[in-house]
C-alpha cells in the first residue's frame, strides 16, 4: 500500500478518534492522536450502560482502549488542535501550547458537546435540587444509587425529551437522534433498580430509528410499565414539600397536565463542540446550518472536508450513536488512505 | 426556599439591562392613576426628593393606546405613531431616557423598538406618518426603563434611608413576600427585564434589600388573569378570576404577608378578585384568616421610606394593609384613612376587607 508509513494526525480522542487511530495504525500508518482531556474516551467515559442492549459501557471503552494500544500510535493528551492548514504536501496543525505538528493528512474527530441544560431556564437546572441531566443520571448509575439531592429514594421520576434539540428557541433545529432511546434505556434501568418508582417520559415524537430500538421501546412499556406522555413540558417549579411541579400538555388526551415529580431528568441533546467550532473558524472549515462541520457531499462524501488532506469522523459532522460513529470513523480512514494513495 | 441562589444569580447575571442614573422622561399609566392614585405620585417624589433625580413629564403625553391595541381596535401602525409622538415629546424636552409607569406600555414600547430594529422600513413609515399627522420628528430614546427598574437600581439607596424594614417587629422574622411581575414586563422580551422572564429579579431585589424573604411557589410564573380580552369582554371574566384563584391557592400554604407587583392589571385584579372570592366562597388566603394585601412596588418603597400610608393611597385597595403595617411597626390611624389633608371627608369604598 502506497500510504503505508505516512503520518496522520487525528484531532480528538473520543469514540471516532480512537477507532480511526486504531484502523489507521492497523494499516501501517503512523498516527498521532491528540486529545484535549487527560484521558481518551470522550463522553463514553461517563456512561454506565449502552442502548439498545444495556451492555456495560466499559466493554466498549475496553475495546477502544485496545484499539489505540499500538506501536504506530502516539497519544498526546491535554492538548487541543487549534488550527489546521495545508502547506505543500503537508498538513500543518497548531497545537495549544504553541507547538506545531506536520502530517500527510488530518482526521478531525472533535465530537460534540452536550447541550448546556442551564439554557432552558424554564426547567430550573442548577436552581432546583432535583433537576438533573441524562449524563448526571448515568453517573448515579455508576455509583449504584439513584436518589434525590437529600439522599431520599424517588417515588416518581420524569424524563424530559428533546432538551436543546428540535428547539428554535435555543437555535437548535436538529434532532440529536440518540436521546429518545437513551431515555427509554434509562427509564428501564430506573424501573429495575427502583421497582416502586413510577417513571414517565414526556416526548414530542419517539424516534426509535436504530436496530432493536423499537423493541426496547415496546419492552419498556410491556415489561417495565414505563409511561409515555406525548407533550412538551413548559415549566418546572417546586412546591412547599420540595417536590417538583411540572406543567405539560398531554397532546394525545388533549388536556393540560400538572404533575409532581421527585426527580426530573433532562435528555440533553448534542451540539457542535466548542473545540470543533474554534478549529473550524481558525482553519476555514465550513459549518452547516446546524453548526456541525459541513461535509464535502451529503450523500457520498460524508467524510470529506473542503480542505485538501482534511477528513471528518464522527459526531463533529452530525449527531450519531456509537455504532454509526465507529462506522463513520472507519469510512474516514478509507477516504484518508485513498487520498494518500492517490498523491 | 428550595432554590439554589447561585443558580439564580447565574441567570440574573445574563439579564442585566442598562438603567440610567438620572434624567428621565416619565410616561404615566392610564389605569394606575385611577386604581393606585398615590403610586405614580410617590414614585416622582422618591426620585425627586429622596434620590435627587431629574424626572420630567409633559402634560401633552397621552395614552399609548395599548389596551385598544391588545383589544384589536387600534392597528399596529397607529400605536407606532402614538408612541413615536411620545418619543417626539421627549426629544423636544431634551431627554433620552424613557421611564415607563405601566407594564402594558413598557411591553408596547419594547415591541415597537424591536420591530423598528428588525424591520427598518416600519420605522421610516412611522416617521412619515407622525410627520404628516403632527409635523413632529423624533429621536429613538437611548434607554427605556420600567419605573420598577429604576426603583430596583436605587433599592440599596432606599434601604439606607429606610425608616421601616420588611420585618415583623414583634418576632424579628423577615416578612414573607410573593413577587409578581406583569407578563408584558419580560415574558415577551426577556432581555428588557431585570433578571429575565423565568426568574425575574426586579422585585426580588427590592424585597431582599428591604429585609423581606421571597416566596417561590409553584404558580409563581402564572398570569394574574388580567389579560385584556379577559376583562374587556365581560363574559370572559370567569377565566380571569380562575387564573388568579390558581395563584392564590398555590401561594396559600406559604402564608404570605403581602404581594408586590409591578403591573397595574396584576395589582388591581389580585386585589379585587380576593374580595370577589371572599364574597363568593368566604375564602381568604393569608394568615390569621385575612386576605393578602397587594401592593405596588412604589407603595412598598413608600412604606419603607416612612411615607404616610394614607398619602400612598393604601386605603383604596380592597384588601386593607393594617395588619401588615402593624407588623412593620408603622403607626397608621384607621380613623384618618378617608380624611383629606384639609380635613374634608373622602369617598369611602364599600366592601373593604381585612378591616
Amino acid at each position: 500500500m502506497k500510504g503505508k508509513g505516512k503520518h496522520v494526525i487525528v484531532a480528538g480522542g473520543g469514540v471516532a478518534g480512537m477507532e480511526a487511530a486504531g484502523s489507521l495504525a492497523e494499516m501501517g500508518l503512523r498516527v498521532t492522536l491528540i486529545e484535549k482531556s487527560q484521558d481518551p474516551g470522550g463522553h463514553l467515559l461517563k456512561w454506565h450502560a449502552l442502548f439498545p442492549d444495556r451492555r456495560p459501557a466499559d466493554e466498549v471503552r475496553g475495546y477502544l482502549r485496545k484499539r489505540i494500544q499500538h506501536e504506530n500510535i502516539n497519544v498526546i493528551t491535554s492538548t487541543v488542535v487549534e488550527k489546521i492548514r495545508h502547506h505543500g504536501h503537508d498538513v500543518v496543525v497548531n497545537l495549544s501550547g504553541g507547538t506545531e505538528e506536520r502530517a500527510d493528512a488530518v482526521i478531525v474527530a472533535t465530537g460534540f458537546d452536550l447541550f448546556d441544560a442551564h439554557r432552558k431556564e424554564e426547567y430550573g437546572y442548577g436552581i432546583y435540587d432535583n433537576v438533573i441531566t441524562a449524563a448526571d443520571l448515568e453517573e448515579m448509575f455508576n455509583r449504584g444509587k439513584v436518589s434525590r439531592a437529600d439522599g431520599s429514594v424517588p417515588s416518581r421520576i420524569g424524563f424530559i425529551h428533546c432538551v436543546g434539540s428540535r428547539d428554535e428557541k435555543v437555535n437548535n433545529n436538529h434532532c440529536s437522534k440518540v436521546c429518545c432511546v437513551s431515555a427509554v434505556k434509562q427509564a428501564i434501568e430506573v424501573r429495575k433498580m427502583l421497582p416502586a418508582c413510577e417513571v414517565f417520559c414526556f416526548y414530542m415524537d419517539m424516534r426509535m430509528y436504530g436496530p432493536y430500538y423499537e423493541e426496547l421501546y415496546r419492552e419498556s412499556q410491556e415489561v417495565h410499565n414505563v409511561n409515555f406522555i406525548r407533550g412538551k413540558v413548559s415549566e418546572a417549579s417546586v412546591n412547599i414539600n420540595n417536590r417538583l411541579v411540572i406543567k405539560v400538555e398531554d397532546t394525545l388526551a388533549g388536556r393540560p397536565l400538572k404533575m409532581e415529580l421527585d426527580l426530573m431528568v433532562l435528555m440533553v441533546g448534542m451540539e457542535m463542540s466548542k473545540t470543533g467550532t474554534r478549529l473550524a473558524e481558525a482553519s476555514g472549515l465550513g459549518t452547516g446550518i446546524n453548526r456541525f462541520l459541513e461535509t464535502g457531499d451529503h450523500h457520498y462524501g460524508n467524510n470529506l472536508s473542503h480542505v485538501k488532506g482534511v477528513f471528518y469522523a464522527g459526531t463533529c459532522t452530525a449527531p450519531m450513536n456509537i455504532t454509526d460513529t465507529i462506522s463513520h470513523a472507519r469510512a474516514a480512514v478509507a477516504e484518508t488512505v485513498r487520498y494518500l494513495n492517490g498523491r | 426556599m428550595y432554590m439554589k441562589l447561585e443558580g439564580k444569580k447565574r441567570i440574573w447575571a445574563e439579564y442585566q439591562k442598562e438603567i440610567p442614573d438620572d434624567h428621565f422622561f416619565y410616561v404615566r399609566s392610564c389605569i394606575r392613576q385611577t386604581f393606585f392614585a398615590g403610586s405614580e405620585q410617590v414614585f416622582l417624589k422618591i426620585l425627586r426628593d429622596d434620590l435627587g433625580k431629574d424626572i420630567f413629564e409633559d402634560p401633552r403625553h397621552t395614552t399609548c393606546t395599548g389596551i385598544g391595541y391588545h383589544g384589536d381596535v387600534v392597528p399596529f401602525e397607529t400605536i407606532q405613531a402614538v408612541v413615536a409622538r411620545h418619543f417626539a415629546l421627549a426629544t423636544e424636552a431634551g431627554y433620552k431616557n424613557i421611564a415607563i409607569s405601566c407594564v402594558t406600555s413598557f411591553g408596547i414600547y419594547s415591541e415597537i423598538l424591536e420591530t423598528w430594529k428588525h424591520f427598518p422600513e416600519t420605522l421610516e413609515r412611522t416617521r412619515e406618518d407622525l410627520y404628516k399627522a403632527t409635523g413632529r420628528t423624533f429621536e429613538i430614546p437611548e434607554t427605556i426603563s420600567h419605573a420598577s427598574d429604576i426603583i430596583y437600581k436605587f433599592r440599596d439607596e432606599i434601604a439606607r434611608k429606610a425608616k421601616y424594614n420588611l420585618v415583623d417587629l414583634a418576632t424579628g422574622r423577615p416578612l414573607k413576600v410573593v413577587e409578581h411581575i406583569g407578563c408584558h414586563y419580560s415574558k415577551m422580551f426577556p432581555k428588557y427585564g431585570v433578571g429575565g422572564a423565568e426568574f425575574p429579579h426586579v422585585l426580588v431585589g427590592m424585597v431582599e434589600s428591604w429585609g423581606g424573604d421571597i416566596i417561590d411557589y409553584p404558580e409563581r410564573r402564572h398570569c394574574c388573569g388580567f389579560g385584556f380580552r379577559q376583562y374587556l369582554v365581560q363574559a370572559n371574566r370567569g377565566y380571569s378570576i380562575s387564573a388568579s384563584r390558581k395563584k392564590f391557592e398555590s401561594m396559600e400554604p406559604y402564608r404570605p404577608d403581602f404581594i408586590i407587583a409591578n403591573c397595574p392589571g396584576c395589582a388591581m385584579f389580585m386585589d379585587r378578585w380576593q374580595y370577589t372570592i371572599k364574597e363568593l366562597d368566604d375564602i381568604s388566603y393569608g394568615s390569621e384568616g385575612q386576605s393578602i394585601p397587594v401592593l405596588t412596588y412604589e407603595e412598598v418603597a413608600g412604606l419603607v421610606l416612612g411615607y404616610d400610608p394614607w398619602g400612598l393611597g393604601l386605603q383604596y385597595h380592597n384588601v386593607q394593609s393594617l395588619k401588615l403595617m402593624q407588623r412593620m411597626g408603622i403607626k397608621a390611624d384607621p380613623a384618618q384613612r378617608f380624611l383629606a389633608k384639609d380635613g374634608t371627608r373622602l369617598p369611602e369604598p364599600a366592601n373593604l376587607i381585612n378591616g
